[in-house]
């Protein structure tokens, strides 16, 4: 009952604001308590959730389509609970980051976010396939429009684009899922799917099927060319949904289906995996550093970061699993909280330029402390909640292969260089121009959701048992189903 | 022969009476009057829908009459119920534009009322002999309808350009089905059915029935529409006035998805290897021809058309699966994957014709893409709404056209036919472009000129609203209309 209410108060929430309208005094409001309701729906998955096993928890199963076998099938295991949880939040942010920024088609604007979110939280929560699919692909359509209406001036390419390279990906994984589904004898339960036995050579074909559905989300080197443009053109609160939970889906879908459905190809193909992560790491941080717009840098940040996550599940040890799913969540909240901080600039400038900035801690010193912690988080300092998971992906490498964990590592002067350099020049120096001169420090809205990450963000950092102990159990059984052949 | 055998035909018998009556009501009625006329033919289509629920009640698998000519069982009765319906929304969305270009003349009503006779003929035929009389009913009274605008150029010509090739099919058509009597002596699909299982054992007789089977496919694939014989289609939507383009693309292809079915599932079955390798290369040139040539289009019918092309494609998908090595076993699933393909692809149609007639006022037809423009700031109700059926067209779920797609690439996997599902796959992605196209002029762009008012019209406005958020309602809870599909194809 609680997945349900999770998936469909949101958007129910959203069509009540699609009625309200543009000119309702209400339609905020109603998407705020729409957001806050969200997050409180979710909180007992977390209080009631049962550390100590690795099966679904909060399970429902309703008959949905009989004529293929397709149930209305959802449960929350350790790993994705902490993903419901983490886009409820931020869908709260979200709608408080948007306040006065967006005037035009207020109702559709909010809609859209809220929709998204019950759908979101229906991809972490649905145990079927197909219902998996409809989620995973449902997301696609508010995304579409959000950043289509909303987003910058080349927003209509960057739509087109972020529409297509993620359908394309979705079709193949579609083909796979019902390949399997005639193996399974017709069923498409994911937890069925574990037990079917499947010679190798299908099992790599199956494999890069999910693959690129997958590796297009994550996003991962060489298919990530979509991200920065969608990223750049689409409006704030676009860009934070996307870093911190679109993103996330690519990598669920490797702990879902791929890891324990196809466990022989996925430790066959291991080391192209690895060898996609490290480049993701090490070529994409450099690439980072020489961005020249602020949200294409902070866009291409999350790009390497990613690669920590997909490079993590592929060590197959419980610090590189556990690390990666750290890092995830860690990701969405520094991802969110920087992507935020560009937002509150660009509002006031209408620009991403870091040439058109500098000096900018002489009139908002509030603002230039929030950025100075999120900007040491992104760069992994130790303390936030960057660190954790790097470190923990680093360390399983290191038991791996040491030459691994150290191109890995490199991701620690990277992270750095392009971070700090970004901080230097937009915040410090003389006044840059009459502009920034002009700016006006944080207002209470913004102080609030900046306020809520920082928090999250530091309490990570400094005390991670809560996120860990919840998927550890989880996390074990995973890698139990890895280890074991099923050829 | 008593009187309770021509229960069965009651909807054909009244829809022939009503029609017959209509047209002479018709003759009192002055233009102005004619909406009577139109609410004539809505109550008979009721008539009918109710006569055709009362017969289906009453039909046990199969109930063969009249000499075996013809036929009524659940999948008739199904098709038909979706052809009524698809005429009434036709009826309902072109009345205000043919009213306002001085064009709902009698003859729309009363021709439109004989084709659906016709494809009711034909979706029940029995024999060879029926099956051509249903064909030629429904064709001649098209081929008038694309000639409605006579004053038009552009209509008269795609009149013209419909009648010479669709005649052409028939008579390809014809020699195919003469080929077949020839060698099996008989013109009722079971008995040819029989008789063919039985002769294509012999390899001589065998490559007269396949000579013959391909004449039979060629002439099916011109009246569905599909590569390579599907040069008439992007002409005759474009050519011939929006409302008989709506009405050409869904209940005629209901029609021809039947006679395929008749024709080959129900009368050449042996043949089944034979045919579904030619259709599986028609279904991949549809797919591949349809969506890349669609990109290219300007004009919202002409793109339509296209894709039309390509949904047919998608829909051959499914009946070329039926029948995997000598059992058969995925019979009732492929093929209820196909009927469930085109019942989704109906109302889409539909619905996206529909819509481009809702658009339209006096002295503006909205055909052209850029048309759309701009359609969410003058209406969100109705850019949403087109916005469900692209999606919906494209299959991205939770839209019914997703469901479709899943049923039909379900059917070609199970029956080995992977690399087709993937080939299909990818080429549906392109489809995906120019759908998201018209999403984008809808929604991202700003509104040009003349197209800036949005008519108000409340019946049409609860009518289309009704066809678009059916297709979001089915993508949740597809379940039913699926189980309908496959009790209907299990009596095949």
């Amino acid at each position: 009952m609680i997945l349900s209410l999770a998936i469909w108060l949101p958007i129910v929430a959203g069509v009540v604001v699609l009625a309200l309208g543009d000119r309702s005094a209400l339609t905020r409001p109603a998407a705020l308590l729409g957001a806050i309701l969200g997050f409180l729906v979710t909180i007992p998955l977390y209080t009631g959730f049962d550390v100590s096993t690795s099966a679904m928890q909060f399970v429902e199963f309703h008959h949905w389509i009989a004529r293929f076998n397709i149930n209305y099938h959802l449960g929350v295991d350790g790993i994705s609970v902490l993903f419901v949880l983490l886009n409820t939040f931020i869908t709260i942010l979200v709608v408080i980051a948007g306040w006065t920024v967006v005037e035009n088609k207020v109702s559709q604007y909010y809609a859209s976010f809220l929709i998204m979110s019950g759908l979101l939280n229906g991809v972490f929560a649905a145990m079927d396939a197909v219902l998996f699919y409809v989620f995973f692909e449902g997301t696609l359509i508010p995304m579409f429009i959000i950043i289509g209406i909303w987003g910058g001036p080349n927003r209509v390419y960057a739509a087109v684009k972020f529409f297509l390279y993620t359908l394309f990906g979705s079709l193949l994984m579609l083909i796979a899922m019902l390949y399997l589904y005639n193996q399974a004898g017709g069923s498409f339960a994911i937890q069925d799917w574990h037990k079917v036995p499947l010679a190798l050579n299908v099992q790599i074909a199956l494999f890069f099927g999910f693959l690129f559905a997958f590796a297009v989300k994550v996003p991962m080197w060489p298919v990530h060319t979509w991200l920065p443009d969608a990223h750049t053109e689409a409006p704030t609160g676009g860009s934070v949904v996307l870093a911190a939970i679109l993103l996330k889906l690519g990598a669920y879908g490797f702990v879902r289906f791929t890891l324990p459905i196809l466990p022989d190809a996925s430790r066959e193909l291991a080391w192209l995996m690895v060898a996609l992560s490290l480049i993701a790491i090490a070529y994409i941080g450099l690439v980072t550093i020489v961005q020249a717009d602020m949200k294409r840098l902070i866009a291409y940040s999350s790009v390497s970061h990613m690669g920590f996550c997909t490079l993590g599940f592929f060590i197959f040890n419980i610090y590189g699993v556990e690390g990666s799913l750290m890092q995830m969540i860690s990701h969405g909240f520094i991802s969110a909280a920087m992507f935020l901080c560009v937002g509150v600039l660009y509002d006031r400038m209408h620009t991403r330029q870091i040439a058109d900035y500098g000096g900018v801690v002489n009139t908002m010193p509030k603002f230039a402390a929030f950025m100075m912690l999120f900007a040491m988080a992104n760069s992994g300092l130790p303390a936030t909640s960057g660190f954790v998971g790097e470190f923990m992906v680093i360390m399983g490498a290191m038991q791996k292969s040491f030459w691994i964990a150290f191109v890995a590592a490199t991701t620690l002067i990277w992270g750095a260089a392009y971070t700090l350099w970004l901080y230097k020049r937009v915040i410090f120096g003389p006044v840059a121009n009459d502009h920034v001169a002009k700016l006006k420090d944080l207002n209470v809205r913004e102080f609030i959701v900046l306020g809520l990450l920082a928090i999250t963000v530091l309490w990570m950092g400094v005390y991670p048992k809560p996120f860990t102990e919840v998927m550890h159990a989880t996390v074990n059984d995973l890698l139990r189903h890895v280890a074991q052949p099923k050829l | 022969m008593n009187w309770l055998d021509y229960t069965p035909v009651l909807p054909e018998i009244l829809l022939l009476v009503g029609a017959c009556a209509v047209m002479i009501a018709d003759l009192y009625v002055k233009d102005e009057g004619r909406r009577t006329s139109v609410v004539l033919a809505q109550i008979l289509l009721g008539l009918c829908a109710l006569a055709t629920l009362f017969v289906d009640a009453g039909t046990r698998n199969r109930l063969v009459l009249f000499d075996g000519h013809f036929i009524v069982d659940h999948l008739a009765n199904l098709l038909k119920l979706v052809c009524y319906l698809s005429v009434s929304a036709a009826l309902v969305y072109s009345r205000s534009y043919l009213e306002e270009r001085r064009l709902l003349r009698g003859e729309f009503i009363s021709l439109l009322l004989f084709s659906l006779l016709g494809m009711m003929v034909l979706i029940s035929a029995g024999s060879f002999l029926t099956v051509f009389l249903g064909l030629e009913l429904m064709s001649l009274c098209l081929y008038a309808l694309v000639a409605l605008n006579r004053d038009s150029a552009q209509s008269t010509e795609a009149a013209m350009k419909y009648f010479v090739l669709g005649a052409l099919s028939s008579g390809l058509l014809l020699y195919g089905i003469s080929m077949i009597y020839g060698a099996t002596g008989s013109l009722q699909l079971f008995e040819v059915a029989q008789q063919v299982m039985r002769l294509s054992a012999s390899s001589a007789d065998r490559n007269l029935l396949v000579f013959g089977l391909v004449f039979i496919v060629a002439g099916l694939a011109f009246k569905l529409g599909v590569v390579p014989f599907h040069m008439w289609i992007p002409d005759v939507y474009h050519g011939a006035t929006t409302p008989v383009t709506l009405i050409i693309s869904s209940g005629p292809k209901i029609a021809a998805f039947a006679m395929m079915i008749r024709m080959l599932v129900n009368a050449l079955p042996a043949l089944a290897p034979d045919w579904q390798q030619m259709l599986a290369l028609l279904a991949i040139l549809s797919i591949a021809l349809g969506n890349i040539t669609a990109i290219a289009q300007s004009n919202l019918k002409r793109m339509l058309a296209y894709s039309a092309i390509a949904h047919m494609g998608f829909m051959l998908l499914g009946l070329l699966s039926g029948w995997v090595g000598a059992n058969g076993m995925n019979r009732p699933d492929a093929y209820s994957a196909s009927l469930f393909y085109m019942i989704i692809y109906t109302i889409m149609t539909v619905g996206s014709f529909g819509m481009l007639l809702y658009l339209s006022h006096a002295g503006f037809d909205c055909e052209n893409l850029d048309d759309m423009k701009g359609l969410n700031r003058r209406s969100p109700w109705h850019a949403m709404l087109m916005m469900i059926i692209m999606f919906s067209l494209a299959g991205i779920p939770p839209t019914a056209g997703f469901y479709a797609k899943l049923a039909v690439f379900q059917a070609a996997v199970a029956a080995g036919h992977v690399w087709l599902a993937v080939a299909a796959v990818l080429l549906s992605l392109v489809g995906a472009f120019y759908y998201l196209r018209v999403v984008k002029l809808m929604y991202f762009d700003e509104p040009v000129g003349e197209t800036a008012a949005v008519p108000r019209r409340p019946v049409g406005r609860f009518v289309i609203s009704l066809n678009g958020l059916f297709l979001l309602i089915l993508g949740i809870l597809p379940q039913g209309l699926m189980a309908l599909c496959v009790a209907a194809v299990a009596a095949l």
